[in-house]
């Protein structure tokens, strides 16, 4: 055998080791769904903090919709208000999820004076839909699930209960159901927006905070907004790559 | 009302959704595969690798540690929200989530302990069942009905067939080591693997869980054996006072003060590598460390510094480098050691919750000891209790099949 022979038969063989284990790659079943069918929808929102005023509507409306009672304090959506005092004292705080609004001068029961302070605003959160989720990726028995259109969701009748997945998201987007005792997070509305309907939290703000849309089209508002002006999302460094964009971000958001 | 409301204060700005999760029970479940894990090292120390002197602590060490093996899953169960949906783990794992994957390892390190067990009892089961034979009695017949289903049907125990018993035992509990510290290392890797928790997430914790199981197998092992041995003497002694012919053997303080040489490397490595842990998160300083700092040096001071590092490992450390170990100086150290551990657990999973996320608040677990409803008792001190007395009561049980206590003194070894 030639010496250019010899190698060639070197690279082939070495081509051929490759290709089992490139062809036994398990394959999740939304990767699966994607191989067969690309789907043309992929669900991005985007909240504009400057437009937030912190009536709470939009929780009020989600408790309603995702039958979460008004009395627990969780909620799959929340509103925070910050408060940066002139001396750079950050006072924070969302009372029960800031349902009833923000009537208080009172933040964690400290009386604030409107003279000390340097700036104010509303942050509105819910689950971000992480492209990179970790909730998913620790659920032992596989019952938080991410669907094709990028939404993460759990299987009620099949959640053991167990918690990781709300020790493994970094944003305190879930909590446990206070009826049925399995995890529960914002689902983006999911039974709402695949009938073609807006979240109830969109329909509910009077004021056009909350925006939600398909960014796989590129005429759709939310995909405008996302690819010509300056947003960002939280807690970039996890590497979650959350699909909730924000407008106007303050660096004292947590 | 929501899960975790019952026992969790929050303190400043928490995340609406916020709770302290996970409770007590998660503090019982790496306490126990720790013990597991560390008494099933201990029992190989003779098995593998041939300490002769700790022959008697060894062999009880491999019965308590199945005990323990059977009690180490059940704090998850007390803690599930779902517990009848507890085998979904088995038929639908998912890999990626090192709980999964603890499941499986779980298993495999089961098999392995039980035919561990069966092989080092194998002689005496068959025995018994042929002892019992033409014996009368309810009694008689039940056991030797036990015993002989214990032999599963293996009889042969001539020369031949126990020498393969023993070489059998030694490959098992070789392989038990590693399967032990991934059994344990998992455990660590749970919490070690929450990237969300700025106290959990660092890879030492495997590592960090398995020296300290090490430590708390060994430590367990010692005082269980002291205690049971001591006990017996005692009772011995009360009951045949004038027999001075019957000579109970207690525990052998040069078995205990062997052990203590193994505890003492094991701690070393511990708290080496927590000292470790704590001196780079401080050096790096990353943005999560203000609020670390101020639950580790301040809300959790007492905690961490006086209950773990002072009374759990600095005491204990110096009382058993001491020389001239006695009996009763040992009973102190390892217990004080078993608090350092358990302490060590708590500092871990509560004080990994003890903060929010938003770096903006805390919370606090207030342990329910009286358990006025399911969850309080669950989720509280009473149901922690259940766990930490269950592998004592199986001992028990299995101790009557698998006699692992020599208490007479036997002149032939
Ligand atoms: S925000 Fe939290 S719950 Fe939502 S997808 Fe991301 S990690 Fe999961
Ligand atoms: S709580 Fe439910 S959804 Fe969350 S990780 Fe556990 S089993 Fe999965």
């Amino acid at each position: 055998m030639t010496r250019r022979g010899f190698i060639i038969t070197i690279v082939k063989g070495a081509a051929l080791a490759a290709l089992p284990a490139g062809a036994l790659k398990v394959l999740s079943p939304s990767e699966v769904m994607a191989a067969i069918k690309e789907t043309p929808v992929l669900w991005g929102f985007v909240v504009d903090t400057y437009k937030c005023v912190g009536c709470g509507l939009c929780v009020k409306a989600c408790k309603q919709e995702n039958e979460i009672p008004l009395e627990v304090p969780v909620s799959r959506t929340w509103v925070e208000r910050y408060i940066i005092l002139k001396d750079g004292r950050v006072l924070i705080d969302s009372p029960h999820a800031g349902a009833n609004g923000f009537t208080s001068q009172k933040v964690n029961n400290i009386e604030v004076n409107p003279e000390n302070i340097a700036k104010a605003f509303f942050v509105p959160k819910l689950c971000n839909q992480c492209e990179n989720p970790p909730c998913v990726q620790v659920c032992p028995v596989g019952a938080t699930y991410k669907t094709t259109d990028g939404v993460i969701l759990i299987d009620r009748k099949w959640c053991i209960g167990c918690g990781y997945c709300i020790q493994s998201c970094p944003y305190g987007a879930r909590f446990f159901n206070p009826i049925l005792r399995v995890a529960e997070k914002c689902t983006f509305c999911y039974h709402r927006i695949s009938q073609g309907m807006k979240t109830a939290c969109v329909d509910a703000c009077p004021f056009g905070a909350r925006q939600i849309g398909n960014l796989k089209d590129r005429n759709d508002p939310v995909t405008k907004i996302i690819q010509n002006e300056r947003v960002s999302v939280l807690k970039d460094a996890f590497g979650t790559k959350p699909q909730v964009y924000y407008i106007g971000m303050d660096e004292n958001v947590r | 009302m929501v899960h975790g409301a019952e026992w969790t204060t929050k303190e400043l700005f928490t995340y609406p959704n916020e709770y302290i999760y996970w409770t007590i029970q998660i503090v019982m479940y790496p306490l126990m595969t720790g013990f597991v894990a560390g008494a099933f090292v201990l029992s190989s120390l003779y098995h593998v690798f041939g300490q002769k002197d700790i022959k008697d602590l060894a062999k009880f060490s491999l019965v308590f540690s199945f005990a323990l093996l059977i009690v180490a899953p059940m704090p998850l169960l007390f803690h599930l929200q779902q517990p009848q949906r507890n085998t979904e783990v088995f038929f639908t794992p998912h890999f990626t989530s090192a709980i999964a994957a603890f499941g499986m390892v779980y298993l495999i390190y089961m098999m392995i302990v039980a035919a561990e067990v069966w092989f080092v009892y194998r002689k005496h089961f068959v025995e018994q069942a042929i002892a019992l034979i033409g014996k009368g009695g309810l009694i008689n017949f039940v056991n030797r009905l036990i015993f002989n289903l214990l032999t599963l049907g293996a009889y042969d125990i001539g020369e031949q067939a126990v020498h393969k018993d023993e070489k059998l035992i030694k490959v098992l509990a070789g392989i038990g080591i590693p399967v032990a510290f991934f059994l344990h290392g998992y455990a660590g890797f749970i919490f070690g693997s929450v990237k969300a928790n700025a106290l959990w997430t660092t890879p030492l914790m495997p590592i960090i869980f398995i020296m300290s199981a090490v430590v708390s197998g060994v430590a367990l092992c010692m005082v269980t054996y002291i205690v049971i041995m001591e006990w017996k003497k005692f009772r011995a002694k009360k009951k045949h006072e004038d027999q001075v012919s019957v000579e109970i053997k207690g525990a052998e303080v040069d078995v205990i003060r062997k052990t203590s040489k193994y505890l003492i490397a094991a701690m070393i490595a511990a708290m080496t590598l927590e000292m470790l842990d704590l001196v780079f998160r401080g050096y790096t300083a990353m943005k999560s460390w203000d609020i670390l700092r101020s639950v580790i040096y301040g809300k959790d001071f007492f905690n961490i510094f006086v209950l773990q590092y002072l009374c759990g490992n600095l005491i204990p450390f110096i009382l058993l480098l001491i020389p001239g170990l006695t009996i009763r100086r040992a009973v102190i150290a390892t217990l004080l050691v078993l608090l350092g551990v358990f302490m060590m657990r708590w500092n871990v999973v509560i004080g990994g919750q003890a903060f929010s996320n938003s770096y903006a608040g805390y919370m606090h677990y207030s342990m329910p000891i009286i358990p006025h409803n399911l969850e309080a008792f669950k989720e509280g001190a009473a149901g922690a209790l259940v766990i930490a007395i269950l592998p004592f009561v199986f001992f028990w049980f299995f101790n009557k099949f698998a006699p692992s206590l020599k208490f007479k003194r036997d002149n032939n070894e």
